[in-house]
């Protein structure tokens, strides 16, 4: 189609408007209303939309940033991240050579923005750390009991899981990865790394040749309207000779890698699902420490790709971990990720292990679910992508081929296996890091889903008016909550002064499109209540109000977005949630 | 000036954090939990790190007690524009107990050991809420007090000092050397930027007991159980007089 971003804003929205119509045939009084519109109220003012050279509030205002020299800089510390840093500085020492290694995490602490089931195999561990038993690695649950079940609506059917295929857990650990991220970080730091969490990797630096040549950390002290604040000070520009990006699913500077460097060019695109996570401690009575569960089917229909895990640890309290996983090619708009999960808590199965419990925290993160043919290029000139940022599990790949229905919820993690790559730094010629994948995938209706390449998960989702609304039942307060209450347990917040970091190309897409033909998804598939449309103050139409304090930084959004008009941008260093032990 | 600035910093339970009773009710569960500066504490360390610049003073030591935890606490002081730090070791049951007594005996021996001219404090910890820190140090040291000061300027050798109290604003002049603790209006604290993390990493942290100090940090309080405040009930409407009344009666009020 003609590049629409050669008109006017005015031509550019009638465009859109025109392709809507052919694409969708909305019905005539929408399509006049979204014509006709008066001014959107602004609602995005982030400088990455609107560039600060342009902008007069910026005139004067010192804009250097301040230089450090680094050999490697790791963008996040997570379990990619940190195992990165390690070996880097393992191999380091064991060839006697200085090598400076700092890894930026936008979480306040380590740990603190990691969320996952989790189900980890030992073997990569065992070959980065060997006596991580001695060191005090928080692998304290090993995996006794694997159940499997099908639900439906009142029942649950238990199905065999035989050993050797890929969802038999034994010999796997039940961890809190967020306390083994954490016991990840001392060991880095007793080894050297610099660690710097509370810093977010904003902006990629590039050389003149075009390759990677750092990273510099967000600026702060903007005000929510965009303009400089007293308190405001540049990021620091962070240069390095390789410089990994391990940002986990859906990175916001890999998105801009991927463009650059064209690494998804030869590969199918990526399909995601939303994980969405709770700490129970429950009656000691019904605790089985070891126990790992797993289910398909209710609350979801057939064509909706999900499931749940259920993980008895053992850590001293009671404490089971669970949640609920929801393939993000789902079809119909009015589907919330969070309500289906609210509502499986209530299946006969799971309420006898609930009641009497407490639930004690709540979190939600985008997984990669794509296979192995998702995954794009991993190198790139100066750099390259590291854990879950490019790809997933290669045990989807036989999983895909399997025809049980099975489910087995990943741990999120991989690290990356390469022999060597070309590096300009001559003291690191060849690294190696140890490779694994904990066993996972999600259930997939084989049956039904033989094919790849069904596309991007933000162009499944049908319009409401094709659809039905889900009814969902009001939460108990016991068993299920709301969603606020859910999001207060994920101890996030941000500094309310700042630009809201989910920025949105056009600011009149959101009504205009996303209400006007999907009813507005993004209030339902958000896990944290972000996006929420308002009526106008003048009464006639709605306006999307964004409550970006609220994030978890899931990504989900990103993903989703049928229009594709958010874009997730990294807000002010040490904001977000704060898990502990997710 | 040749003036030295104390100021004490806290860490505590990060203020957007949900907070869970410990299953045994003997305190708040703190393990793994996300932590930072006691917001009234930024500000004090901001003003210190703000008459330092004007050139009022000559050097800001930032002082915290606790477990090595608390070093990271210091290092944004630093990293905020603080010269020193000293780390008072307290750990295990000593800092379960610890309260304002005993960080006011600390605070009073440091003062006169590092010969201090100005302490500046925040004016409570979000933990505990106490507000008695600033007051029992000024107290032990016989020093005058500038408390909730939302406003401090330094006028030859006294102290102005702009307070926030019930009635409104309040000014006084105190001698140096004082006590000032800080209101949340005294400024806006700058962020620990990450060239000045790097930098605060070379800065000296000197680690002392409180028995060096001579310092007994044992309590004289036990805390007997910690609960969660109970769930909010409804309230009823009534319709008439009466029926409150007698609601009254029947809940056993009258």
């Amino acid at each position: 189609m003609f590049p629409a971003c050669r008109y006017s804003l005015q031509a550019r929205k009638c465009i859109r408007a025109l392709k809507v119509v052919q694409a969708e045939h909305v019905a005539p009084q929408v399509y006049s209303t979204r014509c006709s519109s008066s001014t959107v109220p602004r609602i995005t003012t982030h400088y990455t939309v609107y560039p600060r050279d342009k902008d007069p509030r910026w005139e004067g205002v010192e804009m250097e940033r301040f230089a450090d020299e680094a050999d490697v800089v790791i963008v996040g510390g997570g379990p990619a991240g940190l195992s990165a840093a390690i070996r880097l500085k393992q191999l380091a020492n064991q060839h006697e050579k200085e090598l400076r290694v700092c890894v930026v995490e936008k979480a306040s602490q380590i740990g603190a923005h990691t969320l996952s089931g989790a189900c980890l195999e030992a073997t990569a561990l065992n070959e980065l750390i060997p006596d991580w038993k001695e060191r005090g690695a928080p692998l304290n649950t090993p995996v006794t009991e694997d159940k499997f079940s099908i639900l439906t609506e009142k029942y649950r059917i238990p199905v065999p899981i035989l050993p050797g295929l890929p969802m038999n857990n034994h010999g796997n650990y039940l961890v809190r990865l967020g306390n083994f991220v954490r016991w990840l970080g001392e060991q880095a730091e007793e080894l050297g790394v610099e660690l710097y969490p509370g810093y977010a990797a904003a902006e990629v630096l590039f050389h003149e040749d075009g390759s990677v040549k750092g990273i510099a950390t967000n600026d702060v002290g903007i005000g929510k309207d965009g303009s400089p604040k007293d308190v405001f000070e540049r990021g620091m520009e962070l240069h390095a000779k390789v410089t990994l990006f391990g940002e986990g699913c859906h990175g916001h500077l890999a998105k801009q890698l991927y463009k650059q460097f064209n690494l998804r060019e030869n590969c199918e695109p990526q399909t995601y699902a939303i994980g969405l996570k709770e700490l129970w401690v429950i009656d000691e009575k019904k605790w089985r420490p070891g126990r790992a569960e797993h289910s398909v089917g209710w609350p979801l229909n057939r064509n909706t790709y999900g499931g749940s895990f259920l993980y008895h640890l053992n850590e001293g309290e009671p404490l089971v971990a669970l949640g609920f996983v929801v393939g993000l090619d789902y079809t119909n708009p009015y589907l919330s990720p969070f309500r289906e999960f609210q509502r499986w808590k209530h299946h006969p199965s799971l309420m006898s292990t609930l009641e009497g419990g407490n639930r004690i925290a709540y979190g939600a993160r985008a997984l990669n679910e794509g296979g192995f043919q998702s995954i794009p290029k991993l190198t790139f000139p100066g750099g390259m992508l590291i854990g879950c940022s490019p790809h997933t599990h290669t045990h989807n790949k036989s999983a895909f081929f399997t025809f049980l229905l099975t489910i087995v919820y990943s741990a999120l993690f991989s690290f990356q296996s390469f022999v060597s790559f070309h590096s300009p730094a001559p003291i690191c010629k060849e690294l190696t890091v140890a490779s694994q994948r904990a066993p996972s995938c999600l259930s997939r209706q084989f049956l039904d889903r033989i094919s790849f390449g069904v596309g991007l998960d933000s162009a499944q989702l049908k319009p409401a008016k094709d659809c039905a609304p889900i009814e969902y039942p009001k939460p108990d307060g016991k068993i299920s909550f709301d969603l606020l209450s859910s999001v207060a347990l994920s101890g996030t917040n941000h500094e309310h002064d700042q630009p809201p970091h989910l920025t949105l190309k056009d600011d009149s897409v959101p009504v205009a499109q996303n209400l006007a033909v999907y009813d507005g998804p993004e209030q339902r598939f958000c896990p944290a209540g972000v996006y929420e449309y308002v009526p106008l103050e003048t009464g006639d139409g709605m306006r999307l109000q964004i409550n970006a304090q609220n994030c978890v930084h899931c990504k989900t959004c990103d993903i989703k977005d049928p229009s594709q008009n958010i874009n997730w941008v990294v807000p002010e260093g040490s904001g977000g949630p704060a898990y502990n032990g997710m | 000036m040749s003036a030295r600035v104390l100021v004490g910093v806290k860490r505590v339970i990060d203020y957007a954090v949900k907070i869970r009773v410990k299953p045994d009710h003997t305190g708040v569960v703190t393990d793994g939990v996300k932590h930072s500066m006691n917001p009234f504490c930024e500000i004090a360390v901001e003003e210190a790190v703000k008459l330092k610049e004007k050139k009022l003073v000559k050097e800001v030591v930032a002082v915290s007690c606790g477990p090595q935890q608390v070093q990271e606490t210091i290092r944004t002081a630093l990293a905020m524009g603080a010269d020193r730090g000293i780390h008072v070791e307290v750990s295990g049951k000593d800092y379960e107990t610890l309260g304002p007594l005993q960080v006011s005996k600390i605070l009073a021996a440091l003062a006169k050991k590092e010969q201090a001219d100005l302490i500046i404090l925040g004016k409570q910890a979000i933990d505990d809420d106490c507000n008695q820190t600033g007051q029992m140090t000024a107290a032990l040291l016989d020093w005058p007090q500038g408390t909730f000061a939302s406003e401090v300027n330094i006028e030859a050798d006294k102290l102005k000092v702009v307070r926030e109290v019930d009635g409104g604003l309040e000014t006084i002049k105190i001698k140096l050397p004082a006590v000032v603790t800080a209101d949340l209006r005294l400024n806006t604290p700058r962020y620990a930027t990450l060239p000045n993390i790097m930098k605060a990493k070379k800065k000296k942290i000197a680690n002392v007991k409180p028995a060096d100090l001579g310092v007994d940090v044992s309590s004289r309080l036990e805390v007997l159980k910690v609960d969660e405040p109970p769930q909010r009930q409804g309230g009823v409407k009534v319709e008439t007089v009466n029926d409150l009344v007698r609601k009254l009666k029947e809940a056993g009020r009258i």
